[in-house]
């Protein structure tokens, strides 16, 4: 893609120093998307490392047999806020929130998104969200026990503090609708001259269709729980089995919302993989259509399946086999991409950078998530599976193998560009070993104890699984250890890294074209875009 | 949509189209919103057929039409007055609006007037003759509740906006030059009667 902004005079700080206020109130005040950007990254960090260290205290609990050290109400609490935590203030704004706001202007050739204080309000919300999820920790009697489902009966039964955790939750859906509003806007209407829809990176499609997921699935979630509420104050009936509700519903209706929400979590790292791996094979990505389209077609999709978390729930069968065939099918959009993205790599000229490496860690971990998936997806082995920790197995494959690993690598592939300072790449990758490695023992066990029958949720185990239970926990305890490294370095980047040049990799998307940290209105002078993305060689335009 | 879009920065015009698609998208997931209850209204009145009939009966189907009227009335003032800005009727515009958001607390005052009698019978959650009845019954009125409710919570919120656009134009902030944030005021408004018009044949209608 040439452009006619290449070549302007880099300002030395970009973003970082350039607003209308200063200080404190020039980050929490600024409609600047890149500042967002970055507050929604402090914050979710934040969350997740508090989530992690009740994830350490859960996998403490596992160690420790007769007797376990946490009771079990207190084990109910870890999972629920565990699940919470992770789930609607990390993973569900993920990619989107930080990379997404930071870079969709910025990559369409645009100066910010549509509505630029309305974006300033999500985050307000967001953080509302978030902080009310906290208030209910410490109020009312004792924090929610429920999971992170909030399944009814038990949640408008239970005394602990759900009404204020689901509230939270509602807030954050709404942040989560505005921000995909947002999206959708900005990449039909501020798109530089001569970026055409067959021109935009693969990571703005990805946006682009989890932006429609957001849009259309979460307000189900909202009416769902703003019932839930209404039924633990005024007693209403729709859910409750006394008053001729049905629970079943319930569940209906969060999975209709919580299913395409997983896609809201991976499609967005799906996106920043197929930034990654072009850049580093030095080479156009294979098949650019059809990963586009797979992403529209994953979130078209993956709204028709949710009803493979309520198999064993009593649904009709024929709904059953529907939803199973279905579930069948939505692994076809997402193998399409990794088999685009490998052969992106065939006869590239590959270069192992961390975010590459990383990248690639991605796809293995994901690969295994998905298959994962397809067997659980299947009738009778659900049976057996269904509420053991081989499901808690497949879901981190699939979430931290898959989105947070796509998570680490984005933010390997784009802290120069977004901070201005070059991390130290030898570190990077030896934090690699311990995440990696970590990983599979940790999660993979989980899949065989599961396997084995061990039930999630519980605060305790029977004898025979307590090996495999150590096994795991070390496993745990070695990924923690990698993750650790892995933020120290960024965070001594930050501190006293180098200072990064404008295109370190050698990327050819129009985020690579401006400073290193870009400047407030990202381009001196606005691009125009005159052939594809990911043109690695201007006389083919390939 | 394979076309550029046209180069729009925030230095430069306001982008009407931008903004309209924005509040359109907004709209889906209002309707998203009561989609939610409308299922459940669905999957209820098809295992309890014959109680959500009884539920029905007892509704008053009076306020129900007139709240209508009100309604409908208010979308046809809400549209003339945008119509009248545009053309520059700044006085017709005030007036429509006015007589708009009068509508609007009409509505919301014979709501109240009707749930009041409601609850004054005991017919409400948990309410000693709610209990009495049976649980398919209990089910229509906490669907009754919750949606003439939540829709209850969008005409106040409607009622809110249209005061500010009020506000606006007098100020002249909104103009016949630069009216998007009326229209999209009015869209929203527009919503909200669509929506009661799916309510009324299903609440008072039903019997």
């Amino acid at each position: 893609m040439t452009n006619s902004a290449a070549g302007s005079v880099p300002v030395a700080r970009g973003y970082l120093e350039q607003g209308k206020r200063k200080g404190i109130p020039g980050w929490l005040l600024s409609t600047d998307h890149k500042r967002i950007g970055v507050l929604y990254l402090g914050t979710m960090l934040t969350f997740f490392f508090v989530a992690v260290l009740i994830g350490v205290l859960m996998r403490i609990e596992q160690l420790t047999l007769n007797p376990p050290l946490f009771a079990a109400q207190t084990y109910n609490a870890f999972f629920t806020l565990h699940g919470v935590i992770m789930i609607f203030l990390f993973v569900l704004p993920g990619l989107s929130a930080v990379f997404g706001n930071f870079f969709l202007p910025i990559m369409i050739g645009a100066e910010d998104v549509a509505f630029p204080r309305l974006n300033l309000a999500s985050w307000y919300f967001f953080i509302t969200g978030a902080l009310l999820a906290v208030v209910a920790l410490f109020t009312g009697n004792g924090p929610p026990d429920t999971g992170w489902t909030f399944y009814a009966p038990f949640s408008i039964r239970t005394g602990t503090n759900v009404t204020l955790g689901v509230f939270a939750a509602f807030v954050l859906g709404f942040s989560s609708i505005l921000t995909g509003l947002n999206f959708i806007t900005t990449v039909h209407r501020m798109r530089a001259p001569g970026m055409h829809w067959h021109r935009m990176p693969l990571f703005i499609w990805s946006l682009y269709a989890t932006a429609w997921i957001q849009v259309l699935a979460t307000p189900i979630l909202g009416i769902t729980l703003l019932l839930v509420i209404a039924e633990r104050l005024f007693g209403i009936g729709v859910f409750d089995p006394a008053k001729g509700g049905d629970p079943i519903l319930y569940q209906h209706l969060f999975w209709i919302y919580s299913h395409p929400a997983v896609y809201i979590m991976i499609v967005p790292a799906m996106g920043a993989i197929s930034e990654i791996i072009p850049t580093f094979a030095h080479r156009t990505i294979f098949g650019y259509k059809a990963i586009a389209y797979s992403s529209m077609a994953i979130a078209a999709l993956g709204s028709l399946v949710w009803g493979h978390h309520m198999f064993t729930s009593g649904m009709a069968d024929q709904a059953n086999a529907v939803f199973s065939l279905l579930t069948f099918l939505v692994a076809v959009p997402s193998a399409i991409k990794v088999f685009n993205w490998t052969a992106t790599l065939y006869k590239g000229s590959i270069e192992l950078k961390p975010a590459m490496l990383y990248a690639l860690t991605f796809i293995f971990l994901f690969a295994i998530g998905g298959l994962t998936g397809v067997i659980q997806g299947a009738l009778n082995v659900n049976v057996h599976l269904h509420d053991t920790y081989w499901i808690v197995g497949h879901f981190h494959y699939v979430m931290f193998g898959g989105t947070g690993v796509g998570f680490l690598a984005a933010l390997l592939y784009w802290f120069p560009k977004m901070f201005g300072k070059m991390y130290n790449q030898t570190m990077a990758v030896v934090a690699w070993f311990p995440i990696f490695i970590g990983f599979n023992i940790f999660y993979f066990t989980m899949l065989v104890l599961g396997y084995m029958g061990m039930p999630r949720r519980y605060f305790t185990h029977l004898p025979q699984y307590h090996e495999a239970h150590v096994i795991a926990s070390i496993g745990a305890f070695i990924m923690v250890f990698g993750l650790l490294l892995f933020f120290g370095n960024l965070l001594a980047a930050l501190w006293k890294g180098k200072t990064a040049e404008a295109n370190p990799w050698g990327g050819v998307t129009l985020e690579w074209q401006t400073s290193s940290p870009p400047p407030l209105e990202n381009f001196e002078t606005r691009p125009e875009i005159h052939g594809r993305p990911y043109a690695f060689n201007p006389e083919t335009n390939r | 949509m394979s076309k550029p879009a046209a180069a729009l920065t925030h230095t430069g015009p306001k982008d009407y189209q931008g903004a309209k698609l924005g509040m359109w998208i907004f709209l889906f997931t209002e309707l998203l919103l009561f989609g939610g209850l409308f299922i459940l209204y669905s999957s209820y009145r098809a295992i309890y057929p014959h109680d959500f009939h009884e539920g029905g009966r007892h509704l008053n189907v009076v306020l129900g039409v007139v709240n209508t009227v009100f309604l409908l009335t208010s979308s046809l003032t809400v549209a003339v007055s945008i119509s009248a800005l545009r053309k520059g009727n700044r006085r017709l515009t005030l007036q429509c609006l006015g007589a708009t958001i009068v509508l609007g607390i009409l509505f919301l005052a014979n709501k109240y007037i009707e749930w009041s009698e409601e609850i004054r019978r005991g017919i409400y959650p948990n309410g000693p003759e709610l209990e009495k009845l049976p649980n398919g019954e209990k089910i229509f009125y906490g669907l009754y509740y919750s949606m003439t409710g939540l829709h209850g919570l969008h005409v106040l919120a409607g009622v809110v906006v249209l005061t500010v656009m009020l506000a606006f134009v007098i100020k002249n902030r909104v103009t016949a030059a630069d009216y998007v944030k009326l229209e999209n005021a009015g869209l929203y408004w527009h919503l909200v009667d669509v929506i009661w018009i799916f309510l009324l044949p299903m609440l008072y209608l039903a019997a």
